[in-house]
Formats: structure tokens, sequence, C-alpha cells
């Protein structure tokens, strides 16, 4: 296309306004399916989690990362890499406890609720971006690791900042004894 | 691009999560596909508004048409339409012969069966995004071999 430099960066919002649109979508479509908030925060973790297991391989072979040698290394990989990647942000990292295995990221700018001004009435407790913790989860029980990710803070609810909270839940060493073979 | 595979997916997931639904509470083909082609066209709207706040008035039918095919496909599915045909008096068929959500499912007659629950979604999008444009349509989608479909758009006269 002949066109400016201009036109091509608003092609490129476009297409990330298509995967918020699509999103949003599907969100008003459960929340008409489904009356009770919880059921559809479940229901978006499992198709989050059904896409995770799938981003992960196409993650994998896009970006060249290394092992990981500890928890925070991946969670940095997922803030700095992952969402720079799909989602173009970048979480802050924190630690939140002392034997390292609880993290929290933490999003200024969260591009999936971009059209999204509040919950609507009577849908308060929805967790909006609940696909965004299945997607983690997934992604990261294909490489073995299990987690408990959840909201610990959003925005749209009134929090100052959107916090998602990973815990993982099993041990790293069993994973150095696979890396020797 | 690496927001393409997200959508991909995240548009799997829908298909399949809609007929799950469907198998667990009675519902037929055509409601899930009502469905998807009712979010599609959400969608579509939205999509758009904001493709065309800085484009030219356009001049006719034909002229939004071509719009489709070659700008609104090539940002939202990296390529423009291979074909565009019609009679000139309200139908319109869009060929692609490589439409992306169908090529990473077969290169043939595969699971052609399955083929028109990916295409509701895509269906509601062309309808929608025209809808905001004036245009009140009619569209469908029939696939003879994949990844090559065709859109089918009947213009309503009001």
């Amino acid at each position: 296309m002949s066109r400016s430099a201009p036109r091509r960066t608003e092609n490129h919002k476009i297409n990330k306004d298509l995967f918020v649109l699509t999103y949003g979508a599907l969100v008003a479509q459960l929340c008409k399916d489904y009356e009770k908030d919880e059921d559809v925060n479940k229901y978006l973790d499992k198709m989050g989690y059904g896409i995770g297991t799938r981003l992960i391989e196409d993650f994998l072979a896009r970006s060249c990362v290394r092992r990981c040698h500890s928890y925070s290394e991946i969670t940095d990989i997922i803030a700095q890499v992952a969402f720079k990647m799909y989602l173009g942000i970048t979480p802050s990292v924190a630690c939140r406890n002392s034997s390292r295995n609880e993290f929290s990221l933490i999003l200024d700018k969260n591009p999936l609720v971009e059209f999204v001004e509040e919950l609507p009435a009577g849908r308060s407790s929805l967790c909006y971006c609940n696909l965004l913790c299945g997607i983690i989860r997934g992604a990261l029980e294909m490489v073995h690791l299990t987690a408990d990710v959840t909201f610990l803070q959003d925005r749209l609810k009134g929090d100052s900042v959107t916090e998602i909270g990973i815990t993982f839940l099993k041990k790293l060493e069993e994973k150095r004894y696979r890396r020797k073979k | 691009m690496a927001d393409e595979a997200l959508f991909l997916l995240l548009h799997n997931e829908m298909v399949s999560g809609v007929y799950q639904a469907a198998e667990q509470g009675e519902g037929e083909n055509g409601r899930c596909i009502t469905k998807l082609e009712n979010m599609g066209f959400r969608v579509g709207q939205g999509l758009i508004e904001r493709f065309t706040k800085d484009t030219a008035r356009f001049k006719d039918e034909l002229d939004i048409m071509k719009f489709v095919c070659k700008d609104f496909w090539t940002t939202v599915f990296k390529k423009q339409i291979d074909n565009l045909r019609t009679n000139h008096q309200g139908i319109y068929v869009l060929q692609d012969n490589k439409f992306r959500l169908l090529t990473q499912m077969s290169a043939g007659k595969q699971y052609l069966e399955h083929a028109s629950k990916y295409l509701a979604f895509t269906c509601g999008l062309i309808r929608g995004g025209l809808s905001n444009l004036g245009i009140k349509s009619i569209v469908t989608a029939e696939v003879s071999s994949m990844p090559a479909c065709k859109f089918q758009v009947m213009i309503q006269k009001l």
C-alpha cells in the first residue's frame, strides 16, 4: 500500500481493536447467557485456559527465551516478553512473599478494557479480563508448571491498578532433573 | 503479527464454547450460528467506525464493497479479497482463496462440514460493517474446498 506511515500504525491499531472488540462482544454475550458473575468468570477462565495451552507454542516459537531457573525469571518473561508481544504492554512484576513463589503483575494500562468505561449494572463481581488469568494458567501448565492465577485488584471495580496474582504451586527442583536428561 | 494468533485462538475457542454450551442445553446448530453471527455483527459495527473515521465519503454501493474487499479485508485478514463479482442488482460475491480462519484447519475437503461454524463470525463482521455504512444486507458463506470460501452479500433495498 502506498500510504504514509500514519496509516500503517492506524492499521496496526485496528488489528488490536479487532481482538479487543471481539473480546467485548464475547463478554457481552456471556453476560446475556449466564446470570451469575461467577459463571461468567469461570467460563472466561476456561476459555483462557484453552487459548493458553495453544498460545504457549506460538510464544515459544516466536521468542527465543532461554531456560528459566526460577519463578521470578518466568514471571519476568511473562511480563516483559509475552505481554509485550501479544498485548503491547509491559506490566511490572512484584514478588509477594519470601519463599518467592507468589508474584504480582501490575498493569497500569490494559488494552482489553480500552472501550469499557465501567462494569454493567448488577455485574459488580465480574472479572472482565479473566481470560488473561486462564491464558497464563494454561500456558504455564503446558510447560509443566502449575499455578493459581487470579485478579487481585481491578481498575474496573474501583481499585487504583489492575493486579494479576500468580502463585506457583509446583516445586522447580523436579524440573532440574528433567533438564539433565 | 503476534496479535493475529491471539484473535485466531480466541475465535476458535468462541466457536467451540458456543457449541459446547449448546450440547448441554439442547440448542441446535442454527442458534449457535446466529449467536456467532451476532457477535461478529457487533464487532463489525465497531471496527468499521474506527476504520472509516478519516476516509472520504463513498460514492456508491460498489465503492463500499470495493472498500470492504480491499482495505477492510487487508486490515483484518492481512490480504485482499481475491475476486469480487456482482450482478449489479444488489448481489455481491466475495471470494477469498486462502481464508485466514480456515488455513489452519484443512487444505481440501477434510472437515468441510464444520467450516460453516468458523465462517459465521466473519459473515456477521461483514454485515455489521455494511450496516454502519448504511447498507442493510444478508451475508452467507459457502465453502467447497478449504481454505477457499465465498461470501455472498445480498443488499436489502429498504
